[in-house]
């Protein structure tokens, strides 16, 4: 059968992983917990050969249009991949500083990543849909990883009812459109779109979006996040506010631009009225928050209303503004967690806000670091921040959608106050006990500072480099 | 015309119970609901014409999804004398259920015997008259969706890992057989020949 060979080939990344993921997991479960060191490190090994492997592969459609590795899917992948190999990294250390390692935690990761794989090049709405399962499924488990917490098990099961709700959602969603359309791929949802987007397709369309935004923590589908990123193990809350998020939106843009580029007009309303939504609700509700973490909650749900922007423009700028940002974005918050990792007091991980003050005079380097990645999230000139919503808003001013860019802007500058709190506390604030921090693991420090350099000096030569890959990626998309 | 009837009688079976199952305040009546709510689903199978995915849909949803929820439900609160004396109160709404579930079977099965609601359906969705349901689900299912069939196998992994990861621990003060250490034992290291001198025996202290 040369068509299996060729889909095979095709879907190489993928299979690398899955294949990987099951070797793993019986080194694992031979040698048993001691092993969790070594299988982080093949599965760190394993998802950067799927990165390069995706990246380097053809391009094509493989399993009757379930499976499109077209440079969007590509670009996603390598950027998906990469940053889950970064959260592995992040979570060895910190998870044998708890006492929870175990080898599972690497194994699920990459099997997360099959299913994230499988969003970002999904053609048609069963493959959106398992992908969507694959990867939401071991995300569930990994926010209850921390078992004996009770926090992390509320986290665990508060996602997992949410999600399973969303799911839901998004299921009748598709199940309208199928029945409407008439077919499951987006190629034949899109020539039928283009005939009679009828209210019941548009229907379903919403139901999808709303499962979509479920997924990306969009305001109003956002109340898990807070609850999540505050209870989930620190590592694991990197990991969800990096790689699924640009999964799923890889996925919107897909099935937006790809199924029903011909009702823009539709969709565009409801991206805009969430993206709106998810300004005012991440700007003002971050303001009160005193732990890190669910600040952090909060500044995700305001950024992915940015990354939204982009696809609801409709335009190939749009698109590409949100892979720009997304990728920066990615970056900024993977600093931020490992900076977060790597900083505890007398063995316990850092939790408050305010166990931040005078971080200067102990830890001059990581305060820095620190510094540079909340100025970066902020949006200030000329950190990497800045330049992904330069990105979005110009593609949203340029696709007549300047009344929302405005309001993000102002919606930056509330959000800007609780950036520039930590830094106020780490540089101006007495410390709160004489307590020093704990020394930190050589390579989350490592992996902070190298993100803080790349907001800033490094992005300018980055900026370079992105800019011709996402519009490599994103040729082709929306209409002009 | 019996067709009809039945597709009708089923579908509004199918959407009244599923509301019972979210309005019902007693969680056993809601599994009973839902129970038949799957039921009725599988009778709009069997009137398509898709008899395997309806006896599927009997045997995985009603036969052990729905049973194991009832567990559940059950185990949810241990209060045994509850327990049973919630046997008459069950029997009414059981009784329901079981009566809806007859007079749905009575119905199914005659409109079946007058040809299905996809007598006079072609198109693409009648099934092949000469190929079984069967036959043609396997046709497509590693062929066509082999990506997706493999997909849902490693959700289903996935599922097997969490579940053990959460749930499974090791216990130390349980003692586990471990065979190769019984098959390794040999008489040499299992037996000890003591020397007892005769007329003083042995106290239970120089055993140990």
């Amino acid at each position: 059968m040369p068509d299996l060979s060729s889909a095979l080939h095709l879907a190489a990344s993928e299979l690398t992983l899955a294949v990987g993921a099951l070797v793993l997991l019986m080194v694992g479960a031979f040698i048993g917990d001691k092993s969790a060191r070594l299988v982080s490190i093949l599965s760190v090994l394993l998802l950067i050969a799927a990165a390069v492997i995706a990246f380097m592969g053809p391009w094509g459609v493989a399993f009757n249009g379930a499976y499109v590795a077209d440079p969007l899917a590509i670009y996603g992948k390598s950027v998906i991949y990469l940053s889950a190999a970064v959260a592995i990294v992040l979570g060895d250390g910190w998870m044998k500083r708890t006492h929870i390692a175990k080898f599972e935690y690497p194994v699920l990761i990459v099997l997360a990543s099959v299913g994230m794989g499988m969003m970002a090049s999904s053609g048609d709405l069963i493959s959106m849909y398992v992908g969507i399962e694959l990867h939401s499924l071991a995300l569930y488990v990994l926010a209850a990883f921390h078992r004996d917490d009770v926090k992390a098990s509320e986290a665990g099961l508060k996602y997992f009812v949410l999600g399973a709700l969303s799911s839901g959602l998004l299921l009748y969603g598709s199940s309208l459109i199928y029945g409407f359309a008439g077919s499951m791929r987006f190629e034949d949802i899109a020539a039928f779109a283009q005939n009679n987007p009828g209210p019941g397709l548009v229907f379903g369309l919403v139901f999808l979006i709303c499962g979509l935004a479920f997924k990306v923590s969009a305001a109003p589908f956002h109340m898990w996040t807070p609850d999540v990123y505050e209870g989930a193990p620190t590592p694991v809350v990197a990991l969800f506010a990096t790689a699924p998020k640009v999964a799923a939106m890889v996925l919107i843009a897909r099935a937006l631009e790809g199924g029903f580029s011909e009702a823009h007009a539709q969709w565009s309303q409801v991206l805009v009225a969430i993206s709106l939504l998810s300004f005012v609700v991440g700007a003002f509700g971050g303001l009160a928050q005193k732990d890190i973490q669910r600040l952090l909650a909060y500044s995700s749900i305001a950024n992915i209303g940015y990354a939204l922007l982009g696809i609801a423009a409709g335009t190939s700028e749009g698109l590409q503004a949100m892979l720009m940002f997304m990728t920066l974005y990615v970056i900024d918050q993977l600093g931020f967690f490992a900076i977060l990792l790597s900083l505890s007091k007398s063995g316990r991980p850092i939790r408050r806000i305010a166990d931040l003050a005078g971080l200067k005079k102990d830890r001059p380097v990581t305060a820095v670091a620190l510094t540079i990645l909340s100025l970066s999230v902020l949006g200030m000139p000329p950190f990497s921040g800045f330049w992904g919503k330069y990105y979005v808003f110009g593609a949203a001013a340029d696709a007549g959608l300047w009344p929302v860019a405005a309001a993000g802007l102002v919606a930056s500058v509330v959000a800007a106050f609780y950036y520039l709190r930590i830094i106020k506390l780490m540089w101006f604030d007495a410390p709160l006990d004489e307590i020093a921090t704990d020394k930190a693991s050589p390579e989350t420090s490592l992996i902070g500072w190298a993100c803080a350099a790349f907001a800033f000096p490094l992005v300018i030569v980055g900026l370079t480099w992105l800019e011709p890959l996402t519009k490599v990626a994103s040729a082709g998309f929306g209409n002009g | 015309m019996l067709q009809g009837i039945a597709f009708y009688l089923l579908a509004a079976t199918a959407v009244v119970s599923g509301l019972l199952v979210v309005t019902a305040r007693n969680p056993v009546h809601s599994v009973l609901w839902l129970i038949l709510a799957f039921f009725s689903a599988a009778g709009l199978f069997v009137l398509l014409g898709a008899e395997f995915l309806a006896m599927l849909l009997v045997v995985v949803y009603v036969g052990a999804v729905a049973v194991l929820f009832l567990f559940v439900v059950m185990m949810l609160d241990v209060d045994f004398l509850k327990l049973r004396e919630g046997y008459a109160k069950y029997l009414p709404i059981g009784g329901v259920v079981a009566a809806v579930l007859l007079a749905e079977m009575i119905v199914v099965s005659s409109a079946v015997i007058q040809g299905g609601a996809t007598a006079g359906l072609t198109g693409p969705g009648a099934p092949d008259p000469d190929m079984s349901n069967v036959e043609a689900i396997g046709r497509v299912l590693y062929t066509d969706y082999i990506y997706f069939f493999q997909a849902a196998g490693i959700v289903l992994l996935i599922a097997m890992i969490g579940a053990i990861t959460l749930t499974l621990r090791h216990k130390t003060h349980v003692k586990r057989q471990d065979i190769t250490a019984q098959v390794n034992r040999s008489a040499a290291k299992a037996m000890e020949i003591k020397s007892v001198p005769t007329g003083q025996g042995v106290s239970p202290e120089e055993l140990l």
